[in-house]
């Protein structure tokens, strides 16, 4: 540096186009987010004079998202492992809605149940779905992506997408190729309250509800117990982790029954939100939660949860504000957007990689 | 097979080329003008073009492009605008008419000749190609898979709601999932117009002349300096650079070529279908390309052409006339055409674990896999 002239620096020392470009990318992608919803508000004031319509989308919004966050859960453990993006992640939580519309015939739940019987036939189909979920994730993996483990990167991200279209053709064969609508078992779309002109529905409880203690339980999991550590280690360095006597194949699999059971538990709540099934959901969904996971920062959990609230409230504002037909526009415009200008994310660092 | 190759050396290709272009050629002609087989290699044909399109850039320059739909739809959106009653306001309703064949010229709307709509759907795509390119540029390989899927979806939203979209009053820009029909059909100077009513074996010929041109395309690229720094680029980017490749040149061109073939060849169907309707953009198309290129073999032009005609058959022929009732004779109740897209998912699957490097392997490729050279850059590349 000695007898270079300096070149006029910003007031951290460094050129003033760098830290133009580092707040950019910082604050960027918040600004690009906060945009529909800052202009959406500003024309609801100055059309109705409040913000009931717009509270009722977040409010819709942050139920949604409490799905995708569950989905995105999914995704965020198996790359945070593996670095693989589990393209039939999606057709899990597909299956998972189809697994327990069908216990909910197998039990007999229907809308002449009573309130105690519907609880816990509810709490039952939660269980048996999210492990049957669960276990198939594991079988997906065993057979779809341990083969490939010392193979390319992408051959294991092509099996996936194969094993996104054997499980959609399940869900063609299962319940045919156009949705069907469930019984509405808890009264969906009833009020539960009004606050301002925002309601809240049974629905958006229920999605809260389950969600909330899902992802408490899964990050306790993961910070607290022996094989959570395991699961941690193994993200950090397969290799060391597999010197220090950890089992990096069962740790991979359960990883996968974590993920898979998420989705399956996100399966159920959807069910009892739409009041439909439909083989195509999971695609859909699968890239709606997979952008969440991207945009909170793929490997991180708590980023996973803040992407799915976020993206849901993105998709019902899309939904109800530019059309319906749009939204899978908008919300791979902001994929596009994030992968581009902040691939780690709103709170990921940049990981082994995953730059 | 070895032993011949040996004796031909260089000219292999060459020889093996015209050889089997000439023996399909012939073909037709020992069957009904009308023949289903020939309509059936004709949509065959057009799938070996876009086959080998992506091959360019999934096979040799290692880009996962998970969005080549959106170039078969730009392609066919091409013929669509330029071939049909789509912009019938045009010219005061008097239409405009380019070398158009002696119907087409009386109709309003715009009416270009078939090889003019060619060129412009390989401008069109080309532009688009490199447009879709730029934003994974500095992306891994996985997360160019899923860039590319998105730009694929919006393009498929745009055609889906594109009847909305007027870029001008009474200039809708698609037809939604309303069909664009019809088309004008192909009309070479010098020759009489194609008519699909009463004789298939001109399109035929058409898409072999086609798949010529690819092939020769293919061919000479790979041995070029383009096609070598592709292969570098794929095996290992960073090596690549500092070897004095430039890598944005390079990736964006391998997008741009890969995309042309895709336009060429929707611009083609489009017309030969004389049709275009937003459902036939699916994610779903991507990915049956994409089958082609893995059970041919990833990087290998022969294997590319091989999965091409096999799965387009098993598409267009085996699972809807041969093997549809197989379920119901096992007293299963469903048709095979219900999920033929599960099929190929499962062709991918199998493939893919079996045989990664394809059945008719690329022998570069096939090093890599057996012997672990590279394995771990060859498709994926590192973020600088």
């Amino acid at each position: 540096m000695s007898g270079v002239p300096a070149a006029p620096d910003g007031p951290a020392g460094r050129p003033a186009i760098v830290v133009l470009r580092e707040a950019a990318s910082r604050y960027g992608l918040i600004a690009v987010l906060a945009a529909l919803p800052l202009y959406l508000a500003i024309l609801d004031l100055t059309h109705d004079g409040d913000l009931s319509k717009l509270g009722n989308n977040i409010v819709a919004g942050l139920s949604n998202g409490a799905i995708y966050a569950l989905i995105a859960l999914g995704y965020t453990l198996v790359y945070g492992i593996i670095e693989l993006i589990n393209f039939a992640h999606g057709e899990v939580f597909m299956i998972g809605s189809f697994v327990a519309f069908g216990l909910w015939g197998t039990l007999g739940l229907g809308l002449a149940t009573g309130p105690l019987g519907l609880v816990f036939g509810l709490l039952a189909t939660l269980l048996i779905t999210m492990v049957v979920c669960g276990v198939m994730n594991v079988m997906i993996e065993q057979v779809a992506y341990k083969p490939l483990r010392n193979a390319p990167k992408l051959a294991p991200l092509i099996t996936a997408v194969g094993m996104s279209f054997i499980l959609q053709n399940v869900g063609i064969l299962w319940l045919g190729a156009s949705p069907a609508s469930v019984a509405d078992l808890i009264h969906a779309q009833q009020d539960v309250v009004t606050v301002a002109g925002v309601t809240v529905h049974r629905a958006d409880v229920l999605a809260i509800a389950v969600t909330i203690p899902l992802v408490l339980a899964l990050t306790t999991f993961i910070s607290r117990s022996r094989l959570g550590k395991a699961m941690r280690a193994t993200a950090q360095d397969p290799d060391a982790a597999r010197l220090m006597g950890i089992n990096v194949n069962t740790t991979i699999s359960l990883t996968f029954l974590l993920g898979g059971a998420l989705a399956g538990a996100a399966g159920l709540i959807n069910l009892l939100y739409q009041t439909s099934v439909w083989y195509f959901q999971g695609f859909e969904a699968g890239l709606i939660a997979f952008t969440a996971a991207v945009m909170g920062g793929i490997g991180n959990l708590k980023g996973a949860v803040l992407g799915g609230l976020i993206i849901g409230c993105i998709q019902q504002i899309s939904d109800y504000r530019i059309g319906a037909d749009w939204t899978p526009a908008v919300v791979f415009a902001y994929l596009i957007l994030i992968m581009v200008f902040r691939p780690q994310g709103l709170i990921g660092e940049v990981t082994r990689e995953a730059g | 097979m070895t032993a011949v190759r040996n004796r031909l050396g260089s000219h292999f290709n060459l020889v093996a080329a015209i050889a089997g272009l000439a023996i399909a050629a012939i073909i037709p002609m020992f069957l009904d003008p009308l023949s289903s087989i020939t309509d059936n290699a004709i949509t065959a044909g057009a799938y070996v073009v876009m086959a080998l399109g992506l091959n360019i850039v999934v096979g040799f320059a290692g880009l996962l492009d998970l969005g080549y739909v959106a170039f078969f739809a730009f392609g066919a959106y091409t013929t669509a605008w330029f071939a049909s009653l789509q912009f019938a306001p045009a010219n005061h309703s008097k239409g405009i008419h380019i070398l158009a064949g002696d119907f087409a010229s009386k109709l309003p709307g715009l009416h270009f000749n078939f090889l003019i709509i060619l060129v412009l759907a390989i401008v069109i795509t080309g532009i688009a190609g490199m447009l879709i390119g730029l934003p994974t540029l500095r992306l891994r390989g996985d997360y160019i898979a899923i860039v590319t899927l998105a730009f694929g979806e919006i393009i498929y939203r745009f055609a889906v709601n594109g009847d909305a979209i007027h870029l001008g009053k009474g200039y809708p820009l698609t037809g939604g999932r309303q069909a664009i029909a019809p088309l004008d059909s192909i009309d070479l100077p010098g020759l009489p117009a194609f008519d699909d009513a009463s004789n298939l074996r001109p399109f035929f010929w058409f898409v072999l002349v086609l798949v010529a041109l690819v092939l020769f395309v293919n061919f000479r690229l790979r041995e070029s300096r383009l096609g070598r720094a592709w292969i570098a680029m794929r095996e290992d980017e960073v090596a690549a650079a500092s070897m004095g490749i430039p890598l944005v040149k390079t990736k964006l061109l391998a997008y741009a070529t890969g995309a042309a073939f895709g336009g060429i060849s929707g611009a083609f169907l489009a017309s030969y279908q004389s049709a275009v309707n937003a459902d036939q953009f699916q994610f779903g198309v991507s990915i049956f390309i994409l089958a082609m290129i893995i059970m041919g073999g990833l990087g290998s032009i022969w294997g590319v052409v091989f999965g091409a005609v096999v799965l387009s058959f098993i598409n267009t022929y085996f699972i809807p006339n041969v093997f549809n009732s197989i379920p119901s004779h096992l007293g299963l109740n469903f048709d095979l055409t219900q999920v033929s897209f599960g099929i190929f998912g499962f062709l991918i699957l199998i493939v893919m674990v079996l045989r990664p490097q394809g059945l008719f392997p690329e022998r570069r490729r096939k090093i890599e896999l057996t012997e672990g050279i590279g394995a771990d850059e060859s498709l994926a590349e590192e973020r600088p």
